[in-house]
């Protein structure tokens, strides 16, 4: 990708471009051709034809042996597995919606493997595969989709964050709780040979390519910033936020950004786990050692529809999914393994298996997930006992039973 | 830039047959855009995906990019520079995604567009319209299923107003463009696309004011006063209690800032009973406001306490629970029974 300095202005006049709020057909063009190569500036480890690129990032990667390229394979093939059965789900009435991740398993896997126990994530709403890294298990994310519940994991046992729908709310609230580990002294206790200890923590932040919009991922960007806070911004740049594409929300590569906020940008390849992966902890150290905040810009696609209500065939183009179809972040690992002989044809059979019969319980769970009580309504919403509340639960309960049937509507 | 366009709209029988609210809007909108080629549309994806629910539909392909403008990802923005189109003599009518996401673009709404005009005592005015579908009933995630049209209500220098139905959407759409000060049209989304809704609409008619409320069913027994989606709940109930031989009125609210009180007073006057129905959570909200103005001008005429059916106040529910959570027919007889027994 062409520097700043290299950008060109259009001539005075010279056609609608000059006053148009769009940008020219030609600028369009280059947009995408741009948002299908990721630049020079893109990190990559492994190619799309699975490839292994030496990088400096390649430190972070010594423990991946054969057996770890493999784990990261089954991790992509049953976080896709899972997330076209509810799709299915979806579409058979048993989800009221789904957000699908398709095409990002590599950035979610990849990141998500590079956190520490003690470290915490905090989602937008897409970042299923994150949320299966970090042990939450699939079934707890279903009552979200299932609208019997706006969360269900235990945030703390999984170091994973309620999903955020607001568009870039989570990106303070990330930033305020690594704010709270810096306070508490959990950043920067290198060990006698300059690595960062143990238990020191990070935080990492998940959202995407429209919500770098938004006042609060700015206003993050500053805080994290002004108080060092031990934050990784990792942005899936899925190059869409619903129809708009990233052109519609900047006029730089997203990962520059971060310059003009002080701290340091990156663009990866997003559809390549083990560079997703190296660069995640590299970034992570930075923010152990007390080094403060990173972007990440992972460069990757949103393969299906932005959510189940939404009609892609509207505003993008179907050449567009064959290019980045090219570049599957699973189908790459594969090739990778089985050049190398790290794995063979039965591997591949048993972790489709896998994946199958992981499908086949998520299906049967949501099947027959019960929905909740009415008093649920009423429950936990504020800390403190209210009696006005409990009123109003008596009373609607009261209401509810003298139906016939007792309330079972 | 396209050129304009040619709509259904001046269509030779000035009918428009069989509207659902949200193609009323769609009309609406074009009408207004014919008009005046100071209104411009703004907003998340309204403009080759027509808004989330369509009702920017082909806008911009027949308006052009710079009168359909599909905004960065930003509530703050939109609102923002929309009152900056304004200060330099545009229309703007702001599209929110959902409710649930105007509150990025509150301290704008609150700070600015409803200060700027009482500030300068009347040197800048701020003609924009900012739509916003809301309330719940379409099994959706949080944030997309809320009434917070109380929170606006309270702002001085808004005006808020809401359409139930499509003859409603057609005109409020483009009386709210047209009018001078800052308007918010909360639409009720799970009506845009509903055959219950459905109108034909005489788009040669004159409209009634913008800011007046109207009686939709005329009764003696008691009055149900509500609003949006409601309005619909009241019709059915008021349907519903015809059948066991009771006679209740029910009124469209329609403007909820300022609020036109006076046909309410005028009814309760002569039924003595009064519902009031609404979705938003009931603490400090605008049923409260009507439940208070009405026992300060109608307390002889009174012969029950004003009751309100609401939803509760509690965050709204998982959707799985929201048919517990929203007013519905049997809950608005529940509170005829009452108010009737006393
Ligand atoms: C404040 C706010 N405004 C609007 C929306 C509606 N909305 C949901 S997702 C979305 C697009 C988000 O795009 P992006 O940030 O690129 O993330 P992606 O979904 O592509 O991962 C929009 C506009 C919202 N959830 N929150």
């Amino acid at each position: 990708m062409s520097s700043p300095e290299q950008w060109t202005r259009p001539e005075p006049g010279a056609g609608p471009a000059a006053t148009a709020a769009q940008p020219s057909p030609e600028q369009v063009i280059a947009g995408l051709r741009a948002t299908a190569e990721g630049g020079a500036e893109l990190t990559q480890l492994l190619t799309p034809e699975g490839e292994r690129q030496p990088s400096r990032f390649d430190p972070y990667l010594a423990d991946i042996d054969d057996a770890a390229l493999r784990g990261l394979y089954r991790d992509m093939v049953l976080v896709r597995r899972a997330d076209r059965e509810c799709n299915a789900m979806q579409r058979q009435g048993q989800l009221g919606i789904w957000v699908p991740l398709l095409g990002q398993e590599a950035a979610q896997v990849g990141s998500g493997r590079a956190l520490k126990p003690q470290d915490m994530a905090f989602p937008s709403y897409r970042e299923h595969g994150v949320a299966y890294t970090r042990g939450v298990d699939f079934r707890e994310l279903l009552g979200i989709f299932r609208c019997t519940d706006h969360s269900a994991w235990d945030f703390r046992e999984h170091g994973f964050h309620p999903y955020t729908i607001v568009i870039g709310n989570q990106v303070l609230n990330a930033t305020g709780y690594a704010m709270g580990q810096k306070f508490e002294g959990k950043v920067g206790n290198t060990d006698p040979d300059g690595k960062p200890s143990d238990t020191d923590e990070a935080t990492i932040v998940y959202f995407g390519d429209g919500a770098t919009s938004q006042g609060d991922v700015h206003e993050g960007f500053v805080w994290a910033a002004v108080y060092d806070a031990p934050v990784v911004f990792f942005c899936q740049n899925n190059q869409w936020a619903i129809s708009e594409p990233t052109e519609r929300q900047s006029r730089l590569p997203l990962y520059q950004r971060a310059r003009g906020y002080g701290f340091p940008g990156i663009r990866v390849d997003g559809n390549d786990v083990l560079a997703c992966l190296a660069v995640t902890r590299w970034a992570l150290d930075e923010c152990r050692h007390g080094n403060g905040p990173v972007l990440i810009e992972a460069f990757t696609y949103r393969m299906d529809a932005h959510t189940t209500t939404d009609d892609p065939t509207r505003y993008r183009l179907s050449d567009e999914i064959e290019v980045w179809k090219h570049k599957d972040p699973i189908e790459r690992v594969r090739v990778q393994l089985a050049r190398t002989g790290a794995a063979d044809q039965e591997f591949f059979d048993q972790v489709q298996a896998d994946a199958d019969a992981f499908a086949a319980e998520l299906r049967d769970y949501c099947f027959n997930m019960p929905d909740p009580p009415p008093e649920r309504i009423f429950s936990a919403v504020y800390a403190e006992p209210s009696s006005a509340l409990d009123a109003q639960r008596e009373e609607y309960l009261a209401y509810l039973s003298g139906f016939a049937d007792g309330g079972e509507q | 830039m396209a050129a304009p366009v040619k709509t259904t709209v001046d269509n030779p029988t000035s009918t428009v047959r069989n509207l659902t609210i949200g193609k009323a809007l769609n009309l609406g909108l074009r009408a207004a855009m014919e008009a005046d080629d100071k209104v411009i549309v703004m907003g998340e994806d309204v403009g080759k995906l027509g808004g989330v629910f369509r009702i920017t539909d082909g806008l911009q392909k027949d308006f052009g990019e710079q009168r359909v403008l599909d905004t960065p990802l930003a509530e703050s923005g939109i609102i923002g520079t929309a009152v900056g189109l304004a200060v330099r003599g545009f229309r703007p009518v702001c599209e929110i995604q959902f409710e649930g996401f105007i509150f990025p673009g509150f301290d704008q709404i609150s700070s600015q567009l409803a200060k700027l005009h009482y500030r300068t005592q009347g040197e800048i005015k701020v003609p924009v319209v900012i739509r916003v579908p809301f309330g719940g009933g379409i099994g959706a995630v949080e944030h997309h299923s809320e009434s917070p049209e109380s929170l606006f209500a309270h702002i001085a220098g808004l005006r808020v107003v809401s359409c139930s139905n499509a003859v409603d959407a057609y005109w409020m759409i483009q009386q709210a463009i047209r009018c001078d000060d800052p308007v918010l049209l909360f639409e009720p989304k799970r009506l845009y696309h509903s055959a219950a809704a459905k109108a034909d609409v005489d788009t040669a008619a004159s409209p009634d004011p913008l800011f007046a409320s109207r009686v939709v069913r005329e009764g003696s027994a008691a009055t149900l006063v509500a609003y949006g989606p409601s309005v619909k709940v009241c019709l059915d109930a008021a349907a519903a209690a015809r059948e066991e031989g009771t006679s209740l009125e029910v009124i469209d609210l329609r403007t909820l800032s300022p609020l036109d009180l006076e046909p309410v007073f005028e009814s309760v006057r002569r039924t003595g009973r009064l519902i009031t129905v609404s979705e938003a959570q009931p603490e400090s909200s605008i049923t409260s406001e009507i439940a208070a103005r009405v026992q300060q001008e109608c307390f002889f005429s009174l012969e029950a306490p004003v009751l309100r059916v609401t939803g509760f106040d509690t965050p709204y529910p998982p959707a799985k629970l929201e048919e517990h959570f929203l007013p519905d027919l049997d809950r608005v007889l529940h509170a005829v029974d009452r108010a009737l027994a006393w």
